[in-house]
């Protein structure tokens, strides 16, 4: 098994093991330092991201909003690891010259054209659903796929059944050849 | 910052390193993954799995972490979990992987960021309706799959590890 991709990044499966690792360093030092496990997530950041916004423009509108006042407005340890993901890809992505300004993505330009209007209307729309979705199942891929089936949490096995199974019935009517 | 915002970043730190080092955080590669044709990700994310589900259950098992399962609403996994697949497969990144390819460059990723953070203002504005209806529907609590079926997890993480191997094998054959 090749250890390094041609590009120069790793094999997906020496990558994920260290991943592995990581999660259960992550809930030792947690637990440890912090007095509670955190699982590794990201989609309660966006929460946390969408309510400061919203504070910035009407704070009362956030403080009456229940879903708001449960998930709690801070600046937490999720929220810096969302951070953290952003600064660990560009150092990474810099280290080994794979870094790259990308306006449209090469799978969808093949689809749908070099518009970066396109893709940002179907990167937006996408995004309202899947993260209403995300926080309606209670978590995401890392959330529910990583954290979830780490612990063999029965909804964990469902959602990420759901998150492929239309992922693929809906990639499959979407990405056609519009020759 | 305090220590919790300092062990967020550095585990993020590394985190969003490794995502980096094996290539998931492209839209290639997670529509790629729902087009069965580049299963990067999911072998990702399957040896992450692994490796971890064995050392978190024995961390459990010692006393040493608690788990912390997320609620079995059915009816809010199932809805929510199939929403989450369909802005998934047009978006082409989830919450994590979207911050990870901004920052190698691939800038485009911020309109998928504005989506779900807006997807996330939208929610809270929706959740007395949802929570009134979708969540209030059939809650099993937070419940572990073992105890769900009565199985231990002892003979789920074997047989776990076995059709994962299998899958990875049919993908290295299949050159996906």
């Amino acid at each position: 098994m090749k250890l390094k991709t041609k590009d120069g990044g790793w094999s997906p499966y020496l990558a994920g093991v260290l991943l592995g690792i990581l999660a259960v360093i992550s809930v030792i030092a947690t637990t440890k330092l912090l007095g509670k496990t955190h699982y590794l997530g990201a989609s309660t950041t966006f929460v946390r991201a969408a309510s400061l916004v919203e504070n910035k423009i009407a704070p009362d509108h956030v403080a009456s909003n229940k879903y708001f006042t449960e998930t709690k407005v801070k600046v937490d340890w999720q929220f810096m690891l969302v951070f953290g993901i952003f600064l660990g890809a560009l150092i990474s992505s810099i280290i080994d010259k794979s870094f790259k300004i990308e306006s449209v993505p090469p799978t969808w330009e093949e689809y749908f054209g070099p518009s970066i209007g396109k893709r940002a209307i179907g990167a937006f729309a996408g995004g309202i659903v899947a993260m209403v979705g995300a926080r309606m199942a209670d978590g995401c891929p890392s959330g529910h796929g990583l954290s979830g089936m780490m612990q063999l949490s029965a909804s964990s096995f469902v959602a990420l059944a759901m998150f492929f199974g239309v992922g693929v019935l809906v990639a499959g009517m979407f990405y056609k050849r519009r020759a | 910052m305090n220590t919790d915002q300092w062990l967020g970043l550095i585990t993020g730190v590394a985190f969003g390193f490794l995502l980096q080092k094996g290539r998931v955080l492209r839209f290639d590669k997670q529509v790629g993954a729902m087009m069965l044709n580049d299963m990067t990700i999911l072998k990702f994310m399957l040896s992450a799995i692994l490796v971890g589900m064995v050392g978190i259950l024995l961390l459990s098992n010692a006393g040493i972490i608690k788990l912390s399962h997320k609620p079995m609403n059915l009816g809010a996994v199932l809805l929510g979990g199939s929403l989450f697949g369909a802005g998934w497969a047009i978006m082409g990144f989830c919450p994590g992987t979207s911050i990870g390819a901004i920052g190698e460059g691939r800038w485009h990723a911020i309109f998928a960021v504005i989506g779900m953070v807006a997807g996330a203002a939208v929610y809270a504005e929706l959740y007395p309706f949802f929570n009134s209806t979708i969540l209030a529907w059939k809650d099993f609590g937070k419940i572990a799959l073992p105890e769900t079926i009565g199985v231990s997890q002892w003979i789920i993480v074997p047989i776990f590890w076995v059709v994962a191997i299998a899958m990875f094998i049919l993908f290295e054959k299949k050159k996906i």
